[in-house]
């Protein structure tokens, strides 16, 4: 849209910073428009970054639903090729068990098959040379093309292509209202968590992309749509115990996915409904580890000796289908509300539903309504274009091409910003030093992502550079990264409170398996930061 | 149910808390900045190394496999072991010719000792040390320890093993390649000890390097080799002639216990209680009252104990120690701590020398500044090595025992 505006003013205002938002955002600016993203925490706080991190072939969804599964396998194909540094190209294993029937097998393959899913039977002796983790048991497998995504990565990546084409994104900006003006969305309301600032900004179109807490954002355009959250929990262990995706070959059921995720590995889910109101407050009970634990050592034995680094819990945003007016089915592909059609409110949409799969679909079908109705006309094209980081090169490739001698944490950079590692300091030796050892995550990574990349506290950072996320979790580099962040936002106060409150939310995911060796560390952790730190909150009672 | 019972971690590294001690223990972060430390190469790597082989870093080849990072680790965590296993798995480079010289000690001893004096000419001329030194990269500070005219081995056919049967207890020994081709006399004193001691000292059916040298240079296969010979003669030596095995060498008694199991998986657990240290075996024959010692009068000695650093990890330089103060007239000081910085063949590289002898220092100025009568020390490389680095003589302390023992009393009084 070539004509002047006011710098408050857009083509298109995206509300929800997840993977949903971020694609929308992404295809909007490559389309041309000026666009503003708004999240009211970081990027990727709620379902994008609470699951499994699965590539979903599509083969979970082959036998119940059909439609679901052809877009997975489609969309599959286009990550692989535009977010390759998000994207592990792993395989997967529907494996079948004695106690499972194996009849299930032939049914599963032939739907697989009619979806467009390559499935191929093999012999359990392949699927164990295959995956040795893989229980041995087995008396059946399937060979799909599942993966591992990071939605972290992802999210952040689009976020920087929308950047690149002129987008403004706001994080910890929170939707006070809209704006109307009679029976059209004007813009919207923000509160700047930071600076304690009301701000207004105005666009002819607004979209909803608020996943769960969309059902809000909706209600206060006076639209109505009835969510369904259902918690998931997951389990996440210490190091990578399989290198292939290991599924059950059975109906979907509890904890019959174990996919590898970076450096560690993740059972999951657990499915129950929870009241809206608990949306804000997720954790995970002791049966729910129970449970994974006991499932999850079906797929892999092996997971019952291996440390447990924490256990979280996301919300599944499922949306009641519009075509049932007792509210209750749920719908289960991509939901794009036109509420001008659908509840006489102009200058709104709701893009909801879906996976983090098929968000590309979903931004490219928010994108189209919204050029339709700016009189747009420009062709998708997020299905070609690769995303920043992902143009070409293995990790191999990019760390010769930018060092002489990449060590480990340079491989480390490269593994989670691709091409974009170029632009990372590591040339001097303090630079090239390590914050989080575990995860080798560098100075120079650290403060790209203070600079660049949208961090304002310390699990913003997390988000972008896996600091926190090793064994230790956050023993050794929250500190240091506190640190780096107290000097970048010149407030070592401020960033003391965040290092307290970092260590609470670490400590939050360790307490329901915190036993054995992660009782060990998170001790000394508190030896180290209470005791020798003397971190001890005010008005705090939780244990760090 | 209560699973927090069963699930319990049995991947060592995880029992890792990243307290970090064993980065502070490391001799080579101090002076070599390249390295990353035992933590990160150990532990903190292995996590990247099971995601993707790639994320295996050539540094590690720094690690001097000293194990100090184990001793250290209050989790027990065999740091030492992950590295070395990650090199194992991972490396691609093929050994050089110079590492397959290095490594392969017996192969080379064995040809070396039929012609030893020209060897060891030729091996100390200067422009002989220059053409290594640019060719091979085996750094011409370096002094070849020298080859013996003949093995120790058939020093033993033809000289002793004809009267051993004829002592009432019987231990065999476990020589290694210093030993039967640097250094027969070692051998000699052994046996000399443990015949008036009232031990027949025989030698294992079958004895192959211990390859400690082939799993530092990469030669994995050959290594394993080794070990299952050693293992399996060893084996016989103690289920079926009821005989121990001793060694002199603290590294190559470690590597029979230790590395074989960890690094070679060669299982020897129903026989790695029986292999130990000799100084070790003596001292408990002692404690227990089964053989009495008489030394010679007016034996006067001012002598510096350095603890190798295998020695640290089996735990046993107590032993020699105690054996030595046993001696009257000997004034013994243990030195602190330290690496001497050889670690086996990585000190005579090139590319290491710098930083062996770096490493070394603290070490080299003790001993400078407690002006011994000479160094007693369990390990023949760290014999070497300080024998180069501060012109000390280094004694093994069966051989200060040979010395200081009044054999044909202690003979009369253990018959």
């Amino acid at each position: 849209m070539g004509h002047l505006k006011k710098d408050n003013e857009f083509d298109v205002i995206i509300v929800g910073g997840g993977i949903t938002g971020a694609g929308t955002a992404r295809d909007c600016a490559l389309r041309g428009l000026k666009v503003l993203l708004i999240e009211r925490h970081d990027l990727a706080t709620g379902a994008t970054g609470r699951n499994h991190g699965l590539l979903h072939s599509g083969a979970r969804y082959a036998v119940t639903d059909r439609e679901s599964a052809e877009e997975c396998i489609k969309e599959n194909m286009i990550l692989r090729k535009i977010a390759r540094h998000c994207v592990e190209e792993t395989e997967g294993l529907f494996i079948t068990l004695p106690e499972d029937d194996l009849e299930y097998q032939a049914k599963f393959v032939e739907s697989c098959l009619a979806a467009g899913i390559r499935a191929d039977v093999i012999d359990p002796k392949e699927a164990l040379l295959m995956e040795p983790s893989a229980n041995p048991d087995l008396i059946g497998a399937v060979k799909v093309p599942d993966g591992a995504v990071d939605p972290f990565r992802l999210t952040s990546a689009n976020v920087i292509d929308a950047k690149l084409h002129g987008a403004t994104v706001l994080v910890y900006h929170e939707v006070e209202s809209l704006i109307k003006d009679g029976d059209t969305i004007k813009g919207v309301k923000v509160f700047d968590h930071t600076t304690k600032q009301t701000k207004e900004y105005y666009a002819p179109i607004t979209v909803n992309a608020g996943g769960i807490w969309g059902q809000h954002i909706a209600q206060l355009a006076g639209a109505r749509i009835n969510m369904f959250p259902a918690k998931g929990a997951l389990l996440i262990f210490g190091h990578r115990v399989n290198n292939v995706v290991i599924n059950r070959c059975r109906k979907p059921a509890n904890a019959d996915i174990l996919v590898p995720g970076d450096t560690i590995c993740l059972i999951g889910t657990t499915s129950s409904r929870v009241p809206f109101e608990e949306v804000d407050n997720m954790y995970v009970t002791a049966d729910e580890v129970d449970l994974l634990l006991q499932e999850g050592e079906k797929l892999a034995p092996k997971l019952a000796s291996t440390r447990i680094l924490r256990a979280y819990a996301g919300v599944r945003p499922l949306v009641a289908t519009d075509d049932d007016p007792s509210g209750r089915n749920i719908s289960r592909g991509i939901v794009l509300l036109d509420h001008e059609t659908r509840d006489g409110i102009k200058g709104f949409i709701s893009i909801t539903g879906g996976k983090l799969m098929t968000y590309r679909l979903m931004a490219e079908w928010a994108t189209d309504l919204v050029c339709r109705k700016l009189n747009v006309d420009k062709a998708c094209e997020t299905m070609e274009i690769p995303l920043p980081g992902s143009e070409k090169e293995n990790i191999d490739e990019i760390s010769k091409k930018t060092w002489s001698k990449p060590g480990t944490p340079h491989k480390a950079v490269v593994g989670r910003h691709g091409n974009r590692a170029g632009q990372i300091s590591m040339s001097s030796e303090y630079d090239a030093s390590l914050v989080c050892e575990c995860e080798s995550a560098s100075v120079g990574e650290v403060r790209y992502a203070i600079e660049e990349l949208d961090v304002h506290n310390l699990v913003d950072l997390r988000r972008r550079t896996r600091v926190g996320m090793g064994t230790c979790q956050g023993e050794l580099c929250a500190c240091r990264a506190a640190g780096m962040l107290a000097e970048a936002h010149k407030c070592t106060e401020t960033a003391k409170q965040d290092l307290q409150s970092f260590i609470n939310e670490r400590w939050k995911g360790m307490y329901p398996v915190c036993w054995g060796d992660t009782l060990r560390e998170s001790e000394y952790s508190q030896w180290i930061y209470s005791g020798v730190c003397g971190l001890t909150g005010e008005g705090s009672t939780e244990k760090i | 149910m209560n699973m927090q019972e069963r699930n319990i971690s049995d991947n060592n590294f995880e029992q890792c808390i990243k307290c970090t001690v064993c980065t502070v223990y490391c001799p080579v972060v101090p002076v070599n900045p390249l390295y990353p430390g035992p933590k990160q190469a150990g532990p903190d790597g292995e996590r990247l190394r099971l995601k993707k082989g790639l994320y295996f870093d050539d540094t590690l080849k720094y690690c001097l496999n000293c194990k100090r990072c184990e001793v250290a680790c209050p989790s027990g965590v065999r740091i030492g072991d992950i590295i070395q296993s990650a090199r194992i798995r991972f490396n691609t480079e093929s050994p050089k010719l110079r590492d397959m010289v290095l490594a392969n000690t017996d192969f080379m001893g064995s040809i070396a000792t039929k012609v030893a004096p020209v060897v060891n000419m030729t091996l100390g001329m200067k422009p002989v040390k220059a053409i290594m030194d640019c060719t091979m990269k085996v750094d011409s500070h370096r002094t070849f320890p020298k080859y013996s005219q003949g093995t120790f081995e058939r020093w033993y056919k033809k000289n002793v093993k004809n009267f051993q049967d004829s002592f009432p207890r019987h231990v065999s020994f476990f020589h290694g390649c210093f030993v039967n081709y640097n250094y027969p006399q070692l051998g000699k004193d052994l046996i000399s000890v443990m015949n008036a001691l009232g031990y027949g000292v025989h030698l294992l059916e079958k004895e192959k390097c211990c390859g400690v040298a082939l799993i530092s240079n990469g030669m994995i296969d050959k290594a394993k080799r080794n070990a299952g010979v050693n293992t399996e003669s060893i084996r016989k030596s103690v289920y079926e002639r009821q005989m121990p095995v001793i060694g002199t060498s603290s590294t190559c008694t470690f590597t029979l216990r230790d590395e074989y199991p960890h690094l070679l998986g060669v299982a020897n657990h129903d026989v790695r209680d029986y292999i130990e240290l000799a100084t070790r075996f003596i001292y408990r024959l002692i404690d227990e009252g089964k053989v009495k010692l008489v030394f010679k009068k007016g034996y006067k000695a001012r002598i510096a104990y350095h603890t190798p650093c295998h020695m640290e990890k089996l735990g046993w330089g107590i032993f020699s120690t105690e054996l030595l103060r046993k001696i009257p007239g000997v004034e013994l000081t243990t030195l602190d701590s330290n690496c001497c910085g050889i670690a086996g063949t990585y000190g005579f590289k090139k590319e290491n020398y710098k930083v062996s002898q770096a490493i070394g220092k603290p070490l080299f100025d003790q001993i400078g500044k407690l002006k011994p009568d000479f160094v007693a020390c369990d390990c023949e490389t760290c014999k070497w090595q300080i024998e180069m680095s501060t012109g000390y003589q280094v004694k093994n302390p069966i051989s200060i025992l040979a010395e200081a023992l009044d054999l044909i009393s202690t003979s009369e009084a253990n018959k």
